[in-house]
């Protein structure tokens, strides 16, 4: 008893002194950037203002935060590693993972009709829009991309180069010959892999992070082209105007033989978004779809050999060269078709929109996800692009903290953050274990605990 | 010839800045085989601190003799990017050391979205531009209307440079901790059999990387006299080329891969065109890793089955 409370003494002393530190550490970290503001004045020059309260406020955050760790967190976590692992699945993990897929397929499916039932044909825009849309572009660049990064295993940082052939692809030849949308959606996606092929020729003999930092660079200098060709691609101001997709040749507009118009509907924006919705849900299901089959091809066989390990997989007489080319160019191809939607959604494209950092996006969709895993990839992009896209209606947070409070603003901040997170809390990304193609009886899923990963 | 001389001055300006920051990329890539992405974030945190620390020295405190404010305002930006570099390999880095191969490059990537964003939100996402610290210039040559001139903070910038590499070397070179981290780059394993604090090592090499950085922030803000959160990525990059270019895990190879950068970029903005001048920096980049992996300085990768 005695014992035990003087335990308790030295936990509780040994638990301030690591808050002290913390908060000490804190303060130092946060004092220069967070302590100081730095200001134009009207004439232009410099001033700095101070936030103290702000700085103490954090400090004490942390502080906080640490003790409450330390004292409860840890213990409880410790605890848990301790109690032996469950021998038997609990009962309802079996038919969580069986109706899972199909529940979520007629979830997406059923989406729009679900948001216009809530939120009426008005008030359904902003929903489908921002987050059906906007998620399911990820979705599908993430699919593309895991052909890439989760089969062959080739880290790429330069995949939104694609996207940008694909979406330029689209936005110059529906202005210029005025093609409609279905011819050039395959005619983007040739392109771009075309360019998937091109660039993958130079990079074959590198690996890891060497071919992450060949890939940006040609992801940058793709970008930097954009912006300078200004000829071809208006530069900063990019391309306006494209030509919006037609529903077999009806357009979604207020005219009189409009889609509203000739099915007898009052006009609302929301048929076009709604059409995109099912459109841009159409072409992430065939990038699945195609993933799925190819991995029961030789090639796709092929490219799980080569994650694994390049040198066991040439000396068993694959072609690394090919399986290499075709992993690239069948990536760059789901980019150009995603591209070319991107451009036909919005009718604007720049090179703003393919900026390194939605290269980073993506891979970190891919990677947080699992990679190799598409519903881990369809779950990371839902949460970190879902995520980010939340913070914009988190309005009541200014009754909170005041009306000059944005969170819009700490959307990226965020992001970065939780990329952080998860990776320290789940390396292997959120769904680990690997699906065999080829199986012996039954079908068992492997842990990543017993999969060892090649160079890449 | 007058403006190759200026752009050879101008270049190797920029190579050192590239320089010394490239030696962070090098040394971390060195020990622990990342590439540390946030690494072009911690250089424009430090010229952000950088800039505070020199606004609060002759704003606030009144300090008069620039040469002094620079000195303390390098001392500052150096103890905190290091501090700041140290909590970083804390909380983002060591969790994952031994782990997947990914995930500490994803956690990097994620922390430099943080850093930059961070930057954003609390200082404003405005270019801040500071008066000019240092003014004045050599003219060394004048000849047709153009004057080759050396300007002082462009020495400045040389001899600090300079002096640093050489604190830099003897770290590396002569004492216990630079021992102890070429053993870790070794055998991180048998470095800790034989009573290395691998750990601790780790630590340091951020400390010391984000160190040189700091003092490539601080020069950065007194060359150009402007710095915006978006600052990081580009010359992050650049200088990760000139560490690939010099061979990576080679110290001298980073700095003279810095140089290399820094005057492939002045001399194609002269003679080409200066809107292309960072695709030459990448394609250096792209080239150099295809044709020649191990760079100038660097050992070769051996492949071992």
């Amino acid at each position: 008893m005695q014992a035990g409370s003087q335990d308790r003494r030295v936990e509780l002393t040994r638990a301030l002194r690591d808050a002290g530190v913390t908060a000490l550490l804190a303060f130092g970290l946060f004092l220069p950037l967070i302590g100081f503001e730095t200001q134009q004045n009207i004439r232009n020059e410099l001033i700095l203002t101070t936030r103290l309260p702000l700085l103490f406020t954090i400090v004490a955050i942390v502080g906080v935060g640490r003790l409450v760790y330390s004292l409860a967190l840890d213990p409880w976590l410790k605890q848990r590693t301790m109690r032996p692992p469950q021998a038997t699945p609990s009962a309802w993990r079996a038919p969580v993972a069986k109706w899972f897929i199909p529940f979520s397929i007629g979830f997406v499916i059923a989406y729009p009709i679900i948001v216009v039932a809530i939120k009426g044909l008005g008030g359904a825009v902003k929903w489908v829009d921002n987050f059906g849309i906007q998620i399911l572009i990820y979705v599908m660049l993430g699919w593309g991309l895991n052909i890439v990064v989760g089969l062959a295993g080739l880290l790429d940082l330069g995949y939104v180069a694609f996207y940008a052939v694909g979406a330029y692809s689209y936005a110059l030849l529906a202005k210029t010959f005025g093609f409609s949308f279905w011819i050039l959606l395959p005619l983007a996606g040739l392109l771009s892999s075309f360019w998937g092929i091109l660039l993958g020729f130079p990079v074959l003999r590198l690996r890891g992070d060497y071919l992450a930092i060949v890939t940006l660079a040609f992801g940058e200098i793709i970008r930097i082209v954009l912006i300078n060709w200004v000829d071809l691609t208006n530069g900063y101001a990019g391309i306006s105007g494209i030509p919006r997709p037609t529903f077999f040749g009806i357009s979604f507009n207020a005219n009189d033989d409009g889609f509203a118009a000739v099915f007898g509907l009052e006009f609302s924006p929301i048929y076009r978004t709604i059409f995109l919705y099912y459109l841009i849900l159409a072409l992430a299901f065939l990038t699945a779809f195609v993933t799925v089959r190819l991995r029961r091809l030789p090639v796709g066989r092929a490219w799980e050999a080569l994650r694994e390990d390049e040198i066991a997989c040439r000396s068993l007489g694959i072609n690394t060269t090919n399986t290499k080319l075709t992993a690239f160019a069948m990536g760059a191809m789901f980019a150009g078709f995603a591209g070319s939607f991107f451009a036909a959604r919005q009718g604007f494209v720049s090179p703003e929109s393919f900026t390194f950092l939605e290269s980073a996006t993506i891979l970190s969709i891919v990677v947080l996800g699992g990679m190799g895993s598409q519903i881990g990839v369809a779950i990371a992009a839902i949460v970190m692009i879902g995520g980010t896209e939340i913070m914009r209606e988190l309005d009541f947070l200014k009754q909170i903290f005041g009306s000059a409070f944005d969170p819009t603003q700490y959307r990226m901040l965020l992001f970065g953050f939780a990329m952080v997170l998860i990776m320290i809390w789940k390396p292997r990304g959120l769904i680990s274990s690997r699906d065999p193609s080829v199986f012996l009886k039954e079908r068992k899923s492997i842990s990543s605990d017993l999969v060892k990963e090649g160079h890449g | 010839m007058e403006i190759f001389l200026q752009q050879l001055i101008n270049g190797i300006t920029l190579g050192s800045i590239y320089g010394l920051i490239a030696i962070g990329y090098t040394m971390v890539f060195g020990i622990i085989g990342m590439v540390n992405f946030a690494h072009g974030d911690v250089f424009m945190v430090s010229a952000f601190i950088a800039l505070i620390a020199f606004l609060i020295l002759t704003t606030w405190l009144g300090i008069t003799s620039i040469s002094l404010a620079l000195l303390i305002v390098l001392v500052v930006a150096m103890l905190f990017t290091s501090m700041v570099n140290w909590v970083i390999e804390r909380l983002a880095y060591r969790p994952l050391r031994g782990s997947f191969r990914l995930a500490p490059l994803i956690s990097a990537i994620g922390m430099s979205i943080f850093l930059s964003n961070f930057v954003q939100v609390s200082q404003g996402p405005r270019n801040k531009s500071t008066p000019p610290m240092i003014q004045g210039e050599f003219v060394l040559l004048d000849s047709n209307n153009f004057a080759v001139t050396l300007s002082f903070k462009q020495l400045v910038i040389w001899g600090i440079t300079a002096l640093l590499l050489m604190a830099f070397w003897y770290l590396v070179a002569k004492t216990k901790l630079g021992r102890a981290q070429r053993a870790c780059e070794q055998d991180q394993k048998m470095a800790a059999l034989v009573g290395v604090d691998v750990d601790r090592t780790i630590s340091m090499t951020f400390v010391i990387a984000a160190a040189l950085s700091a003092v490539a922030g601080t020069m950065y803000l007194m060359y150009y006299g402007v710095v915006s959160f978006s600052d990081g990525f580009v010359p992050g990059v650049k200088a990760f080329t000139a560490a690939v270019l010099g061979g990576i895990g080679s110290l001298p190879g980073a700095v003279i891969g810095g140089i290399l950068i820094g005057l492939i970029e002045t001399m194609w903005s002269a003679y080409f065109s200066i809107d292309y001048k960072d695709v030459a920096a990448f394609s250096v980049l792209a080239i150099t890793l295809i044709f020649l992996p191990q760079g100038l300085f660097g050992r070769p990768d051996v492949e071992k089955v």
